[in-house]
């Protein structure tokens, strides 16, 4: 059985909805029902299926009906025509009562702006929905507590939410969403508030949590780079209709009508593929302290023949190579002294295309700094790895 | 603009003299009586707990809400109502304005979380608070006095009117402001409509709902004064008494004390306020 099931769902705003439904019913078009009596269609008779465990993603440009769509599912918005089943059972034919249990049992939600509570702390925050279910304390704080760790708060159960970053507290919306157990989990552009590498950390955070969880999960982007990276389908919407569902790969090399490859045209592998997406975390680091010793040993693990060094802070210090820790470690001098310091470097957003001029004069693999902080290394090879096999998804999803 | 003669004049009165006292005379009596008899138990509390008691009492309130500046303004405020022999006036102007507030509350916060929630109640309610707002207060302590006689009563009553529109109007206003997606995601996760409200609407309103308990109490202390033309006793009788013999020195001693009192009421509350 399908988890959520959509079938013909209709959402239009305005004085008379199930007049505007009949022209819609018409065959008549958005902007023309818009004109003609001033209603906006939302969504319009939108259907697909979410199987169990699937990540599915819904994108779509900003007043394509999204958001409009993943609020039907839980029913913030009253639909005006269609059905949603979730495990079956018709969510749009529910009272008020069976419809809170449903939304407090079945269906978790992420919010692009958080929605946290600002009065309370962390950890209340995300016993919330436990509390409004009736369980008792200590439960429901070992429960939240659990989802805290899960997405990585430990340590902040007391702080509030204005004290947190963007990052943190879509954090504490994730483990909201977490805590109450739900099968599924609705996302409306939950990362899209967040800063590029946070999103990405978001991102393959969400991945793993759901790989463990196994949760169903239906997410919402504008970001076709995102919802290729997270879906295992996806649908693409345009003026509240769904005019694709796929995978991502079925939707870059058969896209069903031109608005879908007008818009997957772009998707140039060199272009798209930043920094970021390739770069590996580097195999052999260490930091000051450890001395010369400790890094040959390293080396040897790993049969490297250089070792990147940072500091306590993550600060990028330098390269050694195994020659010098040697020297280093025989003649007593300071690891500092024999540091390579000059070691090609790149942003995260650095394009993979300007990389490509980089690697070619590089002796070592170029670092990925930012603020200092040393974030990975790009090495020659996935950088070519990465134009090449950059059509294929799974390559698109750094790993 | 004499076009027709409207009058209101004498219907108010006709409706007042033939159906208000006569029929609805018994029901106001007893409202009379129990006011009064609550008026006056806070009254004699207030009185009967020594001053010193009263005074460490707001003393320690002060410092520990609004610091040490109130705490020593209070401390020579309480001296000072003491040494000029105001001390009980001044705790049964406390007591019209402690049972008044109390009243406001009690009806202005419910009402506001109707208005905030419901547009046609809002639509109800708001010309009745610009009515209770500007109607000039003589004008409701003349049918005051004839239905609930002089004294304490009428005074409460009036203050009443006159304090409750910034308890209702606060409150639905703190209540709206409450932002969109914290409400939104409170419904995502399962919160019904009561819980919506004691959790997260009235919690995150609170700072402005007490902004309002604190306009309602400093109009609640200025009614109380102008009450006293009606009977209430009080720091406003004193000033009265000051006006009408022309006695400079007790209108300036008494009106010193109703200062006092307002600026002690309007720190703690606000202290309150901001602290929640």
């Amino acid at each position: 059985m399908n988890k959520i099931e959509v079938n013909n769902l209709t959402k239009i705003f305005g004085s008379h909805p199930q007049q505007g439904l009949k022209r819609l019913k018409n065959g008549e078009q958005k902007n023309e029902i818009l004109e003609k009596t001033g209603m906006t269609v939302g969504v319009n008779q939108a259907s697909f299926a979410v199987k169990p465990g699937e990540f599915f993603v819904i994108m779509g440009l900003s007043g394509s009906g999204k958001s409009t769509l993943i609020r039907l599912i839980n029913r913030l918005i009253e639909p005006t025509d269609g059905e949603v089943l979730i495990d079956g059972d018709n969510i749009t034919e529910m009272d008020m009562s069976t419809l809170i249990d449903t939304r407090r049992k079945k269906l978790g939600m992420v919010f692009q702006k958080f929605g946290l509570l600002p009065h309370r702390t962390v950890i209340n925050n995300v016993a919330y929905g436990l509390e409004i279910q009736g369980v008792n304390k200590e439960e429901r704080y070992k429960r939240a507590q659990k989802s805290i760790e899960d997405v990585g708060l430990k340590g902040y159960e007391n702080s509030y939410p204005n004290q947190l970053s963007g990052g943190m507290q879509q954090r504490v919306g994730l483990a909201r969403a977490l805590a109450n157990d739900t099968d599924i989990l609705l996302m409306d552009e939950a990362f899209s508030a967040l800063d590029p590498i946070i999103r990405k950390e978001m991102q393959d955070e969400i991945l793993h949590l759901q790989n463990k969880l196994g949760k169903t999960v239906l997410f919402i982007t504008h970001d076709l780079d995102e919802a290729l990276k997270l879906g295992d389908r996806i649908a693409i919407m345009k003026d509240g209709r769904i005019v694709q569902v796929g995978t991502s790969e079925e939707i870059l090399e058969n896209p069903a009508n031109d608005y879908v490859s007008n818009f997957v045209k772009d998707v140039d592998r060199s272009k798209v593929l930043e920094a970021s997406h390739v770069m590996k975390k580097p195999e052999v680091l260490m930091t000051y302290k450890d001395g010369p010793r400790v890094a040959v040993r390293k080396m040897e693990e790993v049969g490297a023949s250089s070792i990147f060094v940072v500091d306590k802070e993550n600060h990028f210090k330098g390269l050694l190579t195994i020659d010098d820790a040697i020297r280093a470690y025989k003649e007593e001098i300071p690891v500092d002294d024999v540091l390579i310091t000059e070691v090609p470097s790149a942003l995260p957003h650095t394009p993979l295309n300007d990389l490509i001029g980089i690697a070619v004069d590089a002796k070592y693999p170029i670092t990925v700094i930012e603020d200092g902080r040393l974030l990975g290394i790009i090495s020659r090879v996935s950088i070519l790895s990465g134009l090449v096999l950059g059509k294929e998804k799974d390559e698109v999803t750094p790993t | 603009m004499n076009y027709f003669h409207f009058p209101l004049e004498d219907w108010t009165n006709s409706f007042v003299n033939n159906w208000l006292l006569p029929v609805m005379g018994g029901f106001f009596n007893s409202v009379s009586d129990v006011l009064g008899a609550f008026i006056e138990a806070v009254t004699n509390l207030l009185i009967v707990i020594p001053p010193e008691v009263i005074a460490v009492i707001l003393i320690l309130l002060s410092w520990k809400i609004a610091g040490k500046g109130l705490a020593i303004f209070t401390l020579i405020g309480c001296f000072y109502l003491g040494s000029v022999e105001l001390w009980s006036a001044a705790m049964q102007t406390v007591a019209i304005v402690l049972v008044s507030t109390l009243m406001s509350v009690l009806i202005g916060v419910p009402v506001g979380i109707l208005t905030a929630t419901s547009t046609v109640m809002d639509k109800i309610v708001r010309p009745i608070l610009d009515f209770m707002q500007t109607l000039p207060s003589f004008v409701y302590l003349i049918p005051a006095i004839l239905l609930f006689g002089l004294g304490g009563v009428p005074a409460v009553i009036s203050t009443f009117i006159f304090a409750t529109p910034p308890a209702v109007r606060m409150t639905s206003l703190g209540i709206k402001q409450v932002p969109e997606d914290v409400v939104e995601a409170s419904r995502a996760f399962g919160t019904t409509k009561s819980q919506l409200l004691f959790k997260v609407q009235l919690p995150l309103a609170l700072s402005t709902i007490m902004a309002g308990v604190n306009q309602t109490i400093m109009l609640a202390l200025s009614m109380a004064v102008i009450a006293s033309m009606i009977g209430a006793p009080g720091l406003g009788s004193t000033v009265l008494s000051g006006i009408s013999t022309v006695n400079v020195g007790l209108g300036l001693t008494g009106g010193l004390g109703i200062v006092v009192l307002a600026i002690i009421l309007d720190r703690i509350t606000q202290g309150l306020g901001k602290r929640v």
